[in-house]
């Protein structure tokens, strides 16, 4: 029994001590691999300990809300702009941007390749009803599609069996769209990053309403008195930084750009 | 099948090279999940071993209570303890929401139900073996749950490896309280969805395969250090 507990006691001594804050960031970020760059790089920096909570918008935006992290950065304009009018954050600030990409099945069944528009690849995906699959989730990807689906004239509400809303992360809905060769609509840092690309492929990108900017919202310390709003500052100067952007603009994935850095100085 | 091996080749090299990652998040689940068993035992052993000695009114409707909250959904559990430590909630003010100790109060909430059934459905048995001795030696109650939980201390081994075993394979609730944050809540099985996110199945395999590892480990170790099932002393 006394050699449990000292293997017990050994296992407990291990704390850690360093000004810290918590950020939520969405899975689409975390995914990209950028926040392994910059993350190191702002503790040498400014000394401070980023711990990342990786959530989807909505749950990031609930996090902010309840005051359990110092800070969020996410991708759903309209609901930051909810977030800040309401008080639970003291001002929205853009970061940078990167773009979302429609991939589906390298046969194309649905030819949205040659699609002009976002709009018009997802008519053409509605047209045949081939198999979509959505996250589902409440997340700023999420919301986008929902968005695109609503401006190419559709609710995504009301459609059959072959719109599969699965109500998971990015990494974990593209693998499900790998499983059953699906179209999805996916930011291009996470299709890059994914390890399990099974028969998909890029198929349609480029149009600006695909553009998907990062803001960075601080938790407002009138609200929650507890939060790190020293180091949330601190971040928020540091993510603005010529560093900042030079990290931002450069990182790369097999040789692509993936974010353009845009917060004005 | 090809990606099973691969895992377990990535599970290999992970331990070959003694990974400092690796070795990080192993250590902080058996931190966790430890810690977890012994405060659930604590509670646990003593409140089976109690319901199987006494008789009360609503003994029954206590028992089935009792197995019924061994089903106890995880996910559940974390969001009333989220919901509980956030900031906005009842015990906000500890500010204990993503930290290990989080993720502990979780666990401790889903394993205890189930090792106090376990150990009640043992000492129920044993209960009815001793209970003539007990009760003409003239014990006291206090006497009488200490002598069953001694003598029964090899059922109640397995009731808090049942319990273990419930907490180390856990990813539902640990997710939601401990935001599975690198360097300070991310363990085993939160690091196992993650790469099964990235698609990095192989990694997450790999992760898999020693997480199994470590519950065998715990067990064997667990085992010899209570030196049960050895020769001249079954």
């Amino acid at each position: 029994m006394k050699r449990i507990i000292a293997a017990f006691l050994i296992l407990f001594s291990t704390q850690l001590h360093a000004e810290t804050m918590k950020l939520a960031v969405t899975t689409s970020f975390h995914n990209s691999g950028l926040s392994d760059v910059l993350l190191p790089v702002i503790q040498d920096e400014i000394g401070i300990e980023v711990q990342l909570i990786v959530v989807g918008t909505g749950q990031a935006l609930r996090l902010g809300r309840a005051g359990d992290v110092d800070a969020i950065l996410v991708h759903s304009k309209a609901a930051e702009e909810t977030f800040v009018e309401d008080g639970y954050g003291t001002h929205r600030r853009e970061i940078m941007y990167n773009d979302f990409v429609l991939i589906g099945p390298e046969t194309d069944p649905a030819q949205i390749a040659e699609a002009a528009t976002a709009s018009g690849a997802l008519q053409k995906i509605e047209a045949i009803q081939s198999t979509f699959v959505s996250r589902g989730d409440d997340s700023g990807t999420h919301k986008k599609e929902t968005s695109l689906w609503s401006s190419a004239g559709f609710d995504a509400a009301s459609f059959g069996a072959w719109y599969k809303a699965v109500g998971s992360g990015m990494g974990a809905s593209l693998n499900t769209a790998a499983g059953i060769d699906a179209y999805i609509l996916s930011d291009r840092a996470s299709w890059l990053n994914f390890g399990n690309k099974g028969g998909l492929a890029v198929l349609f990108s480029g149009d600006p309403v695909l553009f998907n900017q990062y803001a960075y919202l601080p938790v407002d310390p009138e609200r929650h008195p507890h939060v790190n709003a020293t180091a949330a500052r601190q971040l928020e100067a540091w993510l603005t930084s010529p560093t900042a952007k030079e990290l931002i603009n450069t990182y790369q994935i097999d040789g692509e750009g993936l974010f353009t850095f845009n917060a004005t100085q | 099948m090809n990606d099973i091996l691969s895992g377990i080749q990535a599970a290999f090299w992970l331990i070959v090279t003694l990974d400092a990652d690796l070795i990080e998040i192993t250590l902080r689940s058996l931190q966790v999940s430890l810690s977890a068993l012994v405060i659930a035992s604590v509670l646990a052993l003593p409140f089976g071993t109690w319901l199987a000695v006494r008789r009360f009114r609503y003994r029954r409707a206590t028992i089935a209570t009792l197995n019924a909250l061994m089903g106890l959904p995880p996910v559940v559990v974390g969001l009333i303890v989220y919901l509980l430590l956030s900031r906005s909630g009842p015990f906000g003010v500890l500010g204990l929401l993503f930290t290990p100790t989080a993720m502990i109060i979780a666990q401790v909430i889903i394993i205890t139900p189930l090792i106090a059934s376990i150990a009640h459905q043992a000492m129920r048995e044993l209960w009815a073996e001793y209970h003539d001795l007990l009760i003409s030696l003239n014990t006291t109650k206090r006497q009488r749950i200490m002598t069953l939980i001694w003598d029964g201390r090899r059922a109640l081994l397995t009731a808090g490896l049942a319990g273990f075993g419930r907490a180390i394979g856990e990813v539902g609730a640990i997710m939601i309280v401990g935001g599975n944050i690198d360097h300070a809540t991310r363990v085993l099985t939160t690091a196992i969805a993650l790469e099964t996110g990235k698609g990095d199945f192989e990694l997450a395999l790999g992760l898999g395969f020693v997480l199994i590892a470590l519950a065998l480990l715990v067990n064997f170790g667990i085992h010899s250090l209570s030196k049960t099932e050895r020769e001249g002393r079954w």
